[in-house]
């Protein structure tokens, strides 16, 4: 219980200084609250200080870190000057597709990862060893937009670019602590005694690794996240990912900073419970 | 996997190589345009033939060949030097300042890398010089890949602040400065060259999905990543199988850095 008081804790302290951060980055970024209309040469002198009393631009910095958490409070998460539209309803517009592919891509990886895995270490054969690292290294030597790129042009769904981004770093992961798993003593001795080799890996193995594989799985949430962008900007899938690369093109920063601290909580509670899941199954 | 090691060497050798006689073995600037002979074919003159405003491509790969593969171990370098600073002096203070400097850094590792970038990217002016667009990328892969390398750096720290011969120094009176420069400091070295080698494919991989997305460098100077960009006009009716040359020696280099790691750990 301790512990998961703990870790909701640390999740919301992380959170609420992420913010501020974003907050202070976006109040001194170059360029904060000049807009196109300021370059108007038919608006008055008073019209221009209405404009930039309306960009907040006279708030001194507490005023301006009270006014943006008081707003992030009320759910009040801004407008998009990129996209024209609530931040809140572009979000809401978005955010299931984004899901929809990273789960996607994030089930599939882990499923070819530890497939992968499992058949390099089960097949105990140099060749079957070679091949399966082989495509691992290409995979994870090649940037995800290139494989975006590759996908449009084999008219392939983008969601399919996730899961090989994902794989490698499960198949590595997996790979090197299912060996670790079977060179251990008990199991060298259950093979010298010629049980079969599902039940070795069942019953030897896979339970020595869980724990920690399972700690991965979080990492892999994070990966997912961070290959949505290329994917969804290049793929014109209309999710979050490409929200954001709209948004930094046209240097959206407060849809920036909203959609890099929800990613980043999401990330943050999807570790927090592969890390207790892990525990648990150490202690299971 | 020693001949494979030393294989990759071999190879990033020659690629660095290449890219630094860029002046002397490319047929043209990077920036020279050819005009009569926009998106040409392979020939004796332009061996990757040219791009659609008449640039030579092969004279471009090695430029941008430079670009990628010197500024990425500069980003490395700076990413270690504060992955050292941040998590040598958390892992050797120890107590409070250990918790609230791998907080922070927990922090920065939660972020999804790419959202962090694109974030912090845009929080910058993108209409810039082409020469000041490569030092704000690299600049910025450097000064935000710290965390994994400092959280690294921080638990070697703790262990060699907790071996015995750190308790033998510290028994002779080595204290402060001495401790940490003439018996932590060279300790700590195989684990910054271990990340700085790691990060370098990272950062690589990293400039070339930011320019794929036009927040990278800018033209008309060549990298990697903006060269990539050009199969996004890619038709396989015009069949260049030519522009996939970029991508290949991206992978190829990239996974000469893997191997070469391999070597080293093994």
């Amino acid at each position: 219980m301790s512990t998961l008081f703990k870790c909701a804790a640390k999740t919301i302290l992380i959170v609420l200084i992420g913010g501020f951060i974003g907050a202070t980055l976006a109040r001194f970024a170059p360029g904060y609250g000049v807009t196109e209309e300021e370059l108007d040469s038919r608006l008055s002198g008073e019209s221009l200080r209405a404009l930039r009393q309306s960009q907040q631009l006279h708030g001194n910095l507490m005023s301006f870190y009270i006014g943006y958490w008081g707003k992030l409070l009320r759910g009040d998460l801004g407008f998009s000057t990129v996209m024209r539209e609530p931040v809140r309803q572009l979000i809401a517009e978005r955010f299931p597709e984004t899901i929809k592919s990273v789960g996607f891509g994030v089930a599939l990886g882990w499923a070819v990862g530890l497939g992968f895995a499992i058949l390099s270490i089960t097949a105990r054969s140099g060749a079957v060893d070679f091949a399966t690292s082989m495509v691992a290294t290409i995979a994870l030597c090649t940037p995800a937009a290139v494989l975006a790129l590759l996908c449009v042009f084999a008219q392939a769904p983008g969601r399919l670019v996730i899961a090989v981004i994902v794989f490698p770093k499960v198949f590595q992961y997996a790979r090197n602590l299912l060996m670790r798993s079977a060179a251990l003593p008990h199991v060298v001795a259950a093979t010298a005694r010629g049980l079969h080799k599902a039940r070795i890996f069942l019953w030897h193995i896979l339970p020595v690794a869980a724990p920690q594989l399972l700690a991965v799985a979080g990492i892999t949430v994070s990966i997912a996240f961070t290959a949505a962008i290329p994917v969804e900007a290049l793929c014109d899938m209309p999710g979050i990912g490409q929200l954001a690369w709209k948004a930094a093109q046209g240097r959206d920063l407060e849809l920036l900073i909203v959609l890099t601290m929800m990613v980043a909580t999401i990330t943050l509670l999807a570790n927090t419970a592969a890390d207790l899941l892990g525990k648990a199954a150490t202690h299971g | 996997m020693k001949r494979a090691g030393f294989a990759a060497i071999v190879f990033l050798a020659l690629v660095t190589l290449a890219s630094l006689l860029a002046e002397v073995l490319a047929p043209a600037s990077y920036a020279q345009q050819f005009r009569d002979a926009p998106d040409a074919a392979c020939s004796r003159q332009h061996p990757l033939g040219t791009d659609d405003l008449g640039r030579d491509r092969f004279s471009r790969l090695l430029y941008g060949t430079r670009v990628s593969l010197l500024l990425a171990p500069a980003a490395a370098l700076l990413s270690c030097t504060v992955a050292g600073l941040v998590g040598g002096t958390a892992g050797f203070a120890g107590g409070w300042v250990e918790e609230f400097v791998m907080s922070a850094t927990d922090l920065f590792l939660s972020l999804p890398w790419l959202f962090l970038l694109i974030t912090v990217r845009a929080l910058l002016p993108l209409n810039v010089a082409p020469l000041t667009s490569v030092v704000i990328t690299f600049a910025l892969l450097g000064s935000l890949g710290w965390a994994g390398a400092a959280r690294v750096v921080c638990a070697d720290t703790r262990r060699l602040c907790d071996s015995d011969f750190m308790l033998q120094a510290r028994a002779s009176g080595s204290a402060g400065p001495r401790l940490l420069f003439r018996h932590l400091l060279p300790n700590l070295k195989p684990v910054l060259l271990a990340q700085f080698w790691i990060s370098i494919p990272v950062f690589i991989l990293s400039e070339t999905n930011l320019s794929m997305l036009g927040l990278g460098v800018t033209e008309p100077l060549p990298s990697w990543g903006s060269l990539l960009r050009e199969l996004e006009s890619y038709s396989v009716l015009s069949a260049r199988p030519w522009q996939f040359v970029p991508l290949i020696l991206l992978v190829a280099t990239v996974s000469c850095f893997h191997v070469a790691m391999q070597r080293e750990e093994s």
